[in-house]
């Protein structure tokens, strides 16, 4: 059994007392515990599910790497799937639940597809639940969702009580990993005055060391490490930041990282993860080496584990995963395991070493202790069923005969070393195989290069690949001071701290144990645990062509989800090369991409959540509509009223109302959103004659034209009215979306192609707010407001003035968007609100109605006005809609003139617009497609037409649309059918004019 | 994710790649009215793709507004410099610091 001895544990605190949950069951632990070491303390061996085959599974690892005992935590709001055990401190009150199993933990209904296990090798849901083609998805997805899956989803209806932030961070030398030889690195970059951050994913600083013994400067580690963090944070120009990852490195010396404040604590006040936007001139990653599992039958039953596990736990945790304690091993490293626990007075009943000849010091000295070690042999494979009760030990040449039994509940294994290559390689750093040590490492001479061409990123310690204390803290001490030296500084001269470990000899490269190990023992034998990928499934692969290590990844799902292979990834690419005939370097790995191990989302959102996720631009009358019940919709980042419904009444009611009220009396609309561009400048006639597809230079002061923008592609992107203010200076009117968009538009083309014209323009849309007062009472209205001459002779339609209004300084444009009699009045931003005021006062004789934009949309659809957006999607040319007259004739060039010249935009076939009317009265739905005779190439029917526009008219008392129809302006008074959302429902419709009301313009001309 | 710096050749910041605004390829020649099928097709759509050396269009649109062209090489995001927009071709400052690192470049007609 698992459990925690009486003394010992370097990170506990064994007076403390800390109460926990795992599956509603209550436990005890200490501070300074992990989940998994406080589980293993409990005796809870059995931590989860596999994917597939539901297999029990135990805690393996004892850090990031960790592929099964991953949990569920908290509940409800704080729920969150897939959190590792083994990275996760405990706290008072956690409660974590195991995830991957029905109905319960021990007895798992799924673990029956093990029984299957034969069939359900790589490629299965593939090669299976392909045919009939319709039960993928109606019968066999949702089955395999259901009974497969990573943990379980939070609520969507739940909202994340937490807050997240963003932290950005400019350092000369940016350190990943707080073991000996991150913290070696900071101290040489740091000495000379280089400004340094380090970072370290734990809670705890010195990394493997403190564990793996040895000495440093002739202290044991722990101390060094205590003595040089002290140093460190004595030193002004040193951040040093625990809980703390280095989650990604990117383009440019910019790293990511991942700092979690109170997962450890949550009653602590403040933000529970925050996300490092780092920018560094160099990046050392020290971010050491993972332990390889060995491939043999069984290895994946709770009680096997990393060798590195068993001696982190025993040392760290004074817990000890078994009483008796088989050490398999490839290399000398886990001799120091066999070795920890033997001092620890638990039994160790064998080392079984695959080597012939064995390992070196460490051997020799777990002999002298009394331990038995057996050379040139193998596990065949594991007995037990939920946890360890035995290794059957076979020779590690031939396939698997049993020599013997040897009883114990827990295997510590070793296939050698890692280097965590992964923040080396998310910027392009490559790799090079190690044959001697049979790892990949950083290959100095195709490191990451920053802007200037030049490296980036140095690696150093286990993660460059030296594996012994002496060569660890040499390599840091010269990554430290490289780093600096690229950095711009000149680093100072100190001597690299002295390091000393006992030698080792070579391990022994082991893919598969035995080496030919038979069918039903490879079957048995895991490479990836989180995704139950066994060395049959990628010798499977290989036979069945998967040549690719990218490909055999996918189809097999090694190295995939939340572990990404950490484990996994090393040992599976050795198996796909010996399969395939191929050397290891070769077939290479699949690529590292970030974050290093998942990350919030929470995190990756910061503050932008709510309120501040899209700051809502506002008009200076918002709080009016606010107040007066508007209903809003969003345009672009604006919010304007929809409509304003009164108590009782419908949105569409409401807008029914409004237009009429505007159509028969006054109405008033917050127009202030629309765009206002000021182009000024000796060349800016000649700038909007190639902006808009009409003449604008010859636009008179005093007056409004309306006109149309294209792209150089010669589709209609923006329209709207321009006034000439003066010679120099006009006023472009853009579409509430539209205005950052033809600002830069318009700067593009002035900066980049008539770079000479001497034109300049401003956007000063936010700096005037703009009132319409429509209908026939509008000059009256304004005639009672008093300052100006509003009427016919002095501003006619087309015509704007400056004046005075009720006191305020005004601009009057005699423009409409409605049909109605229009003024639109722009005051300054700040006299908005008042201005607003004043009308709604003075306009209530005539029952003043402010409308929104629905009422706007229904309005100029009366009219047959297009709305950028509605009758234009990108595809659409001014020639479709029957604007020719916005078209000069007369100019040699407009951005978009070319374009419209090309064939398929002179086509006659090209849809065009017209207005339709549904022979019942009813309204076409939005989008709506009239179809024609026979079907396409793909089997759908053929289409003649489509709805861009399409309203209730409360003027007309019957359905309008607008639509693009092949050749619809030769077809008046045809009907054509169009398709309900059913996509069966005919739906009649009468080609018509586009101007459903007033189409002599009566109204607005007066 | 990409998180590029480039120096703004106006107001001399190195810029994020938040800052800016990507602007395609850098130098086209526009082709208006009159114009060939052929040469206004390739105006609008043929863009070079280069493994290397590219000229791109730039601007620092949350910073001074300013548009710039920048030399850099695709394959490893290696800048050799930033310089205003309000040129045809690039400087021969820039095609020097290309030379000094790509011996034998070439794109489109520069080389």
């Amino acid at each position: 059994m698992s459990t925690r001895l009486a003394t010992g544990g370097r990170l506990v605190d064994r007076s403390s007392d800390i109460r926990f949950t795992f599956n509603g069951k209550s436990f005890r632990g200490h501070e300074g515990d992990t989940l998994a070491s406080a589980l293993l303390a409990n005796d809870q061996m059995l931590v989860g599910r596999s994917f597939k085959y539901h297999r029990p599974r135990g805690v393996v690892a004892s850090g990031a790497e960790e592929p099964n005992a991953l949990v569920n935590l908290g509940r409800d709001t704080t729920h969150e799937p897939n959190q590792r055990a083994t990275t996760t401190e405990l706290f008072n009150g956690l409660q974590a639940t195991s995830q991957n199993h029905w109905p319960s933990l021990d007895y798992d209904i799924g673990a029956l597809n093990w029984l299957f296990g034969r069939f359900l090798t790589a490629g299965f849901y593939y090669k299976t639940f392909i045919h009939p083609r319709p039960f993928w998805k109606h019968i066999y997805e949702p089955f395999i969702r259901q009974s497969a899956g990573l943990g379980r989803a939070p609520d969507p209806e739940t909202r994340d009580p937490d807050t997240y932030e963003h932290f950005y961070a400019f350092v000369d030398v940016v350190v990943i990993g707080g073991g000996v030889a991150g913290l070696q690195a900071a101290k040489a970059a740091a000495d000379s005055g280089a400004k340094v951050l380090v970072m370290e994913q734990t809670a705890h600083w010195g990394g493997r060391a403190p564990v793996d013994g040895g000495t440093i400067d002739g202290m044991a580690p722990g101390g060094w490490v205590n003595k040089t963090v002290e140093a460190l944070e004595g030193m002004e120009n040193v951040a040093l930041r625990t809980r703390s990852m280095g989650a990604g490195v990117y383009d440019h010396g910019y790293v990511l990282g991942y700092e979690r404040l109170t997962d450890h604590a949550p009653f602590l006040k403040g933000p529970r993860h925050r996300l490092w936007r780092i920018r560094a001139r160099q990046i050392v990653t020290a971010t050491g080496a993972i332990e390889r599992p060995l491939s043999f039958a069984g290895n994946d039953i709770p009680g096997v584990m990393l060798a590195s596990a068993v001696r982190d736990y025993l040392v760290n945790y004074g817990v000890i995963a078994g009483q008796r304690t088989v050490v398999v091993t490839n290399n000398d490293d886990a001799y120091r395991t066999a070795i920890a626990l033997k001092q620890a007075g638990l039994q160790v009943p064998a080392v079984i070493d695959a080597r012939q000849m064995g390992g070196g010091a460490l051997m020799e000295e777990a002999k002298s202790l009394g331990i038995r070690v057996e050379t040139g042999r193998a596990i065949a494979k594991v007995k037990g069923g939920k946890r360890v009760t035995g290794v059957a030990i076979c020779a590690m040449a031939g396939g698997g005969a049993m020599l013997e039994e040897i009883k114990c509940d827990a295997v510590a294994m070793s296939g050698g070393w890692s280097p965590v290559v992964h923040l080396w390689s998310h910027c392009g750093g490559k790799l090079t195989w190690d044959e001697d040590h049979a790892f990949f490492r950083p290959d100095p001479e195709r490191a990451p290069t920053s802007h200037d061409g030049l490296p980036f990123v140095t690696v150093t310690g286990s993660a460059n690949g030296e594996m012994d204390l002496k060569s660890v803290l040499e390599d840091a001490d010269k990554a430290g001071k490289s780093s600096r030296k690229a950095a711009g500084g000149k680093p100072r001269r100190f001597a690299p701290p002295k390091g000393e470990s006992v030698e080792e000899v070579p391990l022994r490269p082991v893919w598969l144990m035995p080496e030919n190990a038979w069918d039903d023992l490879r079957m048995k034998a895991w490479l990836d645990y989180q995704n139950d990928v066994k060395v049959s499934d990628v010798q499977l692969a290989a036979r069945e062509g998967y040549e690719s290590v990218e490909h055999t990844k996918r189809y097999t799902t090694l190295g995939m989800a939340t572990d990404q292979g950490k484990l996994s990834n090393i040992n599976g690419l050795a198996t796909l090369a010996a399969s395939l005939g191929e050397e290891i370097p070769q077939v290479g790995t699949t690529t590292f991409r970030p974050p290093y191990t998942p990350i919030s989302m929470g995190a990756i959102a910061g503050e932008a959540r709510g309120e501040i996720f899209q700051p809502i631009r506002k008009t200076p009358i918002h709080a009016w509509h606010e107040k007066h019940g508007a209903a809003w919709e969003p345009v672009g980042h604006w919010r304007r009223p929809y409509c304003y419904p009164q108590q009782g009444e419908s949105k569409h009611d409401a807008v029914h109302r409004e237009v009429l009220a505007t159509r028969n009396s006054l109405g008033l609309l917050d127009a202030s959103t629309l765009g206002k561009i000021i182009v000024k400048g000796p060349d800016a006639g000649r700038f909007l004659d190639m902006l808009y597809t009409n003449m604008m230079s010859t636009l008179k002061p005093g007056r409004c034209r309306y006109g149309l923008m294209c792209t150089e592609n010669g589709f209609l992107t923006d329209d709207g009215v321009v006034a000439r203010i003066d010679e120099d200076t006009f006023l472009c009117h853009t579409t509430t979306g539209g205005a950052d968009r033809i600002h830069a538009h318009m700067e593009e083309w002035l900066q980049t192609e008539w770079w000479d014209w001497k034109v300049y323009t401003a956007n000063a849309t936010e700096q005037f707010a703009q009132i319409a007062v429509v209908g026939p009472n509008a000059r009256k209205l304004l005639e009672k407001l008093g300052g100006m001459d509003v009427g016919k002779d002095m501003l006619p339609f087309m015509a704007w003035a400056d004046g005075t209004l009720a006191g305020f300084p005004v601009r009057v444009y005699r423009i409409s968007f409605s049909g109605e009699l229009s003024y639109e009045i722009a005051v300054p931003a700040n006299l908005g609100r008042a201005f607003w005021d004043k009308i709604v006062e003075a306009g209530q004789e005539w029952n003043i109605t402010p409308y929104g934009t629905e009422a706007l949309h229904v309005m100029r659809a009366e009219k047959g006005f297009i709305m950028i957006g509605d009758e234009t999607d990108g595809t659409v040319i001014p020639q479709d809609l029957g604007l020719h007259w916005a078209i000069s004739k007369k100019k040699e060039d407009y951005l978009g003139k070319r374009a419209q010249t090309r064939s398929h935009m002179a086509d006659p076939n090209r849809w065009q617009l017209v207005g339709l009317e549904t022979v019942d009265g009813s309204v076409l739905p939005d989008g709506a497609y009239a179809v024609a005779a026979g079907k396409n190439a793909n089997g759908q029917r053929n289409t003649q037409g489509r709805v861009t526009s399409t309203y209730h008219s409360p003027t007309l008392g019957k359905g309008i649309a607008m639509g693009l129809v092949h050749h619809g302006p030769d077809r008046m008074g045809e009907i054509i059918p169009f398709i309900k959302d059913d996509g069966e429902t005919v739906v009649e419709a009468k080609i018509v004019s586009p101007v459903f009301f007033d189409p002599e313009g009566e109204k607005q001309n007066v | 994710m990409e998180m590029l710096t480039l120096e703004c050749p106006y107001c001399g910041v190195q810029a994020d790649e938040t800052e800016l605004h990507a602007g395609g390829e850098a130098h086209l020649t526009r082709f208006g009215p009159g114009s060939s099928d052929a040469d206004f097709e390739a105006y609008l759509f043929m863009r070079e793709n280069p493994k290397g050396v590219h000229f791109e269009r730039w601007r620092h649109v949350n910073g001074c507004g300013k548009w710039f062209h920048a030399a850099r090489c695709t394959m490893t995001l290696e800048v050799f410099g930033t310089y205003p927009a309000q040129t045809a071709e690039p400087p021969k400052k820039i095609r020097d610091a290309i030379t000094a690192k790509r011996p034998g470049w070439t794109w489109r007609e520069l080389s």
